[in-house]
């Protein structure tokens, strides 16, 4: 009987997928690869069909590309019916129904929630409605602050130094326009890549030019009569007259149209297990709602089991395959969604890559080349193993590393090698800002239980 | 021509950039940037550079025996 359902959801069941980004595109291109002939239908708030975000604070702003043409190529016709521009705003897990927001109403017999993350909004409304404060997540974003930064602007203020702010701030300087960035923590990057990485990310801004300001928070942003921001009130007095303001604080997911459905969905994402079915709020797997990218964690074996969430392109892409497969294909046959933490940024002509998860580990070793030189490999320990490695242009040993973060390899690393330089023979602490205060920034969220915790707090929903 | 460049697995081996240089090209010693919507013209050349990426980074639709013009949605309003 189960069999014969899921050969029946196979032919003719009804899928629809809640998120029309990468991870939404590649799962419908999946479904279809795999031999799904039913119903597929792709809802979408934004009104465009799925584009790379990558590009957005990168080639777009550096001129290579238009922010409105970066939409993503087909693998596969997946003859879907699109819903876009129009968010959903509900989910009736008994009925098996989304809720439009213009209203409408879609019934589906397995479902893929992979509706992402949005930029972290300034907090004060008043102030964040200033003309020239922008956040940098969708094109049209992306289209606006390109347009603001070609019209010359005398000073660009960059509120947070995690990625995202970092190749703003490249981004501007090669435009030859002055920038200001302010980070609350000691350097740039610092949640991501830890203070030994932080410093070097630090050097890079202001030997590019960047008037970095760290240890610092944004108190205020003021405008002017017509409602055009002027300057940039700081923690520490000092005001910087600026007209342009991208606010760069991270990302909030996008969760929130899932409140009173009964599924395990908060501002962490929305709880699965590792083969991407979604968790009620009582903790009870799903038989029909599935979640991939941004917006889902799951645990993670070579991490300790550990819910992750991912704000990663590669994850989107993988955890979208794995989802779509398990939710066409028997139990026995289902996969694990195990894929090795991997993400790029590049700034100031520097590619910077990573794999494994850096934020979980307490040691650093610079194992290939060095800081100085700003071309090395950084190998971080936990526990007595390698458990990521982060490269600044050095990208060809990743693939090695990410093999020995898969084996558990011990650390420190021990093996005699290439470019291996004095510095990199013993680890030093790699860091990283104490996890409870608040910091933006890291692009993994690590939420297992830390050894401090002596007890299991139960906070009843209110429903 | 919509083309996309996994830039975990590319390598920087700049074979793209050499072949399709209207598209791709190195920014510093081994970042790749590249326009994802190249121009017609650049058909042949995006297809050899598709070809000779050593670690296949490189998806690109509307190239013969990939997937052509699949999207069923319109093309954004932008696009004329």
């Amino acid at each position: 009987m189960p069999a014969d359902h899921v050969e029946w959801i196979r032919r003719e069941g009804r899928i629809v997928i809640v998120g029309a980004s990468l991870a939404g595109l590649r799962a419908a291109e999946t479904l279809r690869a795999e031999g799904f002939t039913g119903e597929l239908t792709l809802i979408g708030d934004e009104p465009y069909e799925p584009y790379d975000r990558p590009p957005l604070s990168k080639a777009a702003l550096l001129g290579m590309a238009s922010p409105r043409h970066t939409e993503l190529p087909h693998r596969r016709e997946i003859d879907a019916k699109w819903r876009l521009g129009v968010p959903a705003s509900g989910l009736d897990l008994s009925a098996k129904r989304v809720r439009l927001a213009d209203g409408d109403e879609v019934e589906y017999d397995r479902l893929l929630i992979a509706t992402g993350v949005r930029a972290r909004p300034w907090p004060k409304e008043a102030e964040a409605r200033l003309d020239g404060v922008f956040l940098l997540r969708t094109r049209d974003d992306a289209t606006r602050l390109l347009q603001k930064l070609k019209a010359g602007p005398r000073r660009v203020f960059i509120i947070g130094a995690g990625f995202a702010g970092c190749e703003v701030a490249s981004a501007c300087r090669e435009m030859g326009l002055q920038v200001t960035m302010a980070e609350r923590a000691g350097a740039p990057l610092v949640g991501a890549l830890g203070g030994v990485i932080g410093a070097v990310a630090a050097d890079l801004q202001t030997e590019n030019g960047v008037d970095l300001r760290t240890r610092v928070t944004v108190t205020a942003l003021e405008g002017d009569t017509s409602g055009r921001v002027r300057a940039v009130h700081l923690s520490d007095e000092s005001v910087v007259e600026a007209d342009v303001v991208v606010v760069s604080l991270g990302s909030l997911r996008n969760t929130e149209w899932l409140t009173g459905s009964g599924l395990g969905a908060g501002p962490r994402g929305i709880a699965c297990d590792a083969g991407c079915r979604a968790f009620d709020f009582r903790g009870i797997v799903t038989d029909d709602v599935f979640v991939a990218g941004d917006v889902a964690r799951s645990p993670h074996a070579l991490f300790g089991y550990q819910f992750l969430s991912l704000e990663h392109w590669g994850n989107a892409v993988a955890q979208a395959e794995t989802a779509a497969h398990n939710m066409i294909c028997r139990g026995a046959d289902r996969r694990p969604h195990l894929w090795t933490p991997a993400f790029w940024s590049s700034q100031f002509r520097v590619n910077i890559k990573s794999v494994g998860v850096p934020p979980m580990g307490d040691q650093i070793m610079i194992t290939q080349g060095s800081l100085a030189e700003r071309r090395f490999v950084g190998v971080y320990g936990y526990q007595g193993r390698v458990i990521a490695a982060v490269s600044f242009d050095n990208n060809r040993w990743l693939e090695f590393y990410r093999r020995q973060i898969e084996r558990g390899a011990p650390f420190p690393v021990e093996f005699p090698t290439m470019d291996r330089r004095p510095e990199g023979r013993q680890p030093v602490p790699a860091d990283f800002p104490d996890p409870s205060l608040p910091t933006h920034g890291p692009t993994v969220t690590l939420s297992g239980y830390s050894p401090a915790d002596q007890q299991l707090v139960f906070t009843p929903a209110r429903h | 021509m919509r083309l996309v460049v996994d830039l975990n697995k590319c390598q920087g081996y700049a074979q793209c950039a050499f072949l399709a240089p209207d598209v791709f090209a190195m920014h510093g010693e081994e970042s790749l940037i590249y326009n994802p919507r190249a121009d017609e013209e650049q058909r042949e050349r995006l297809a050899r550079a598709v070809a000779a990426c050593p670690v296949q980074a490189i998806t690109a639709d509307g190239l013969d025996g990939m997937g052509g013009s699949t999207a069923s949605a319109p093309e954004a309003s932008d696009a004329r």
